[in-house]
């Protein structure tokens, strides 16, 4: 039993800090993702040649396993493209472009519910359609945006957990390999799990400041 | 030759999609087999687990509470590996099959669980008075005039953690199970064409994820309640 080492607490906080790595992925993802489906979002929303090529992105990325993407893109996508990225870089890149086609349905919903009727009222004030959109729509659609995208966050930080199979030092690498030297696999892997728990919620209760900090006061969103 | 008959000869020629296919259709049939048996098993304990919530006493209530939240919190990788590698330590031994099954069931029941309970509690508090007064038990109330209801509302997002767990399916790779993915690493290891693999894997997925979508639409527009 792992309790009878002294080097319990070593172990573990092994294991704690490959959150620093998990932070990485999922920040990393996040900020991908969040280029990319903002993009996408904008142009299924405003464009008519463009909204075929990006749905059918959207539909690829949203329906293919992380783990099949990751292995695709480490051994297949990014060689053939003559580039191979290391297992962390490869890791970002794969997490920030499903990401992407995740946050994309959510700035689509937001982008909706704000209405064209903003948007008009930005035209008839003689502004561009394009300055319309950044400066009128959405900064209203991230603001309602907030809460869908905290759930985001979970997700993503819960699926790079699954980039251990590329080799990332992150939590669960460092569990399995605690898991080896220690032969006791339930307390370390719970201590993993619980790890993640509040991880999950620590950065779910920060969106949420952030959604608080940032609400226009007065404004009722009917969703 | 045009361009299609140098593509067809060189899939036919070459006796890798004649090795390889066969085979991932095998691990198909495994994913396929994992997913039929964890599906039904996942919604019932999710269904069971939100009535112990909302109407369990309130020792019941807070165990399928924290169940649902412990397994919610934790990523669905972690929740395999831990009863795959742990549950031997307390003398439970399980094949990596039913490993797969039961981590499934756990995790797929918790997420869903969230939308029964959801659905239940968004049933107007009227329909539990009107079956009192008709002299129903709770457990007639719940299972003849709520759940029927609240099972319609729950399904679009029962329905998208199901499809969450098609593709969750992958992970079984980890635990030895040989569903598609653990076929096409190996055989990535094996021929080293990795784009033609994990991209016919990629494929097989998108197509049962669209099949199931759409077979959800369809339940989804039989069970509406007519207008």
């Amino acid at each position: 039993m792992i309790w009878k080492y002294p080097l319990l607490l070593r172990y573990l906080l092994y294991i704690a800090e490959g959150s620093v790595w998990t932070f990485g992925l999922v920040g990393g993802g996040l900020l991908i993702g969040f280029l990319i489906g903002l993009s996408i979002a904008v142009g299924q929303v405003y464009t008519k040649t463009a909204k075929p090529f990006l749905d059918a992105y959207v539909w690829f990325f949203r329906s293919t396993p992380l783990l099949v993407l990751l292995f695709l893109f480490y051994w297949g996508v990014f060689p053939a493209l003559g580039r191979k990225l290391s297992p962390l870089a490869c890791s970002i890149v794969v997490l920030g472009l499903r990401s992407g086609a995740y946050q994309s349905q959510i700035f689509r919903g937001a982008i909706m519910s704000v209405g064209e009727s903003q948007l008009m009222a930005a035209l008839a004030l003689g502004m561009s359609e394009i300055k319309g959109v950044l400066h009128i729509v959405l900064p209203q659609a991230l603001r309602i945006s907030l809460p869908g995208w905290s759930n985001e966050y979970a997700i993503l930080l819960k699926d790079s957990a699954i980039c251990f199979a590329l080799g990332v030092i992150e939590i669960l690498t460092r569990t399995r390999f605690v898991v080896m030297a220690a032969r006791e696999a339930l307390i370390p892997y719970f201590f993993a799990g619980v790890l993640f728990l509040v991880l999950t919620h620590v950065g779910t209760k920060l969106v949420q400041i952030v959604y608080e900090r940032t609400k226009i006061p007065g404004l009722i969103w009917r969703m | 030759m045009n361009f299609w008959d140098v593509f067809l000869l060189k899939i036919l020629e070459e006796e890798f999609w004649g090795v390889f296919l066969p085979k991932i259709l095998g691990g198909w049939v495994v994913t396929v087999k994992v997913l039929l048996i964890s599906i039904p098993l996942s919604t019932i304990l999710a269904i069971t687990l939100a009535v112990a919530r909302i109407y369990g006493n309130k020792p019941v209530s807070l165990l399928a509470a924290s169940f649902v939240g412990l397994f919610r919190g934790f990523p669905c990788v972690v929740t395999l590996l831990m009863i795959f590698f742990a549950l031997p330590e307390i003398g439970v031994y399980l094949s990596p099959y039913w490993s797969a099954v039961l981590a499934f069931v756990i995790v797929s029941g918790s997420y869903q669980s969230e939308y029964v309970r959801g659905a239940i509690q968004s049933i107007e508090i009227g329909q539990s008075f009107a079956a009192q007064s008709l002299g129903m038990t709770k457990l007639q109330e719940i299972i003849h005039i709520i759940l029927p209801q609240a099972l319609r509302r729950a399904l679009p997002g029962v329905s998208n953690e199901i499809i969450y767990l098609v593709k969750y399916s992958s992970l079984a790779s980890f635990i030895g199970v040989g569903e598609i993915f653990a076929v096409s690493r190996l055989y990535n290891s094996l021929y080293f064409r990795p784009i033609d693999i994990f991209l016919a894997a990629a494929v097989i997925y998108m197509f049962m994820c669209t099949i199931a979508s759409f077979i959800f639409k369809v339940i989804e527009n039989k069970s509406r309640y007519p207008e």
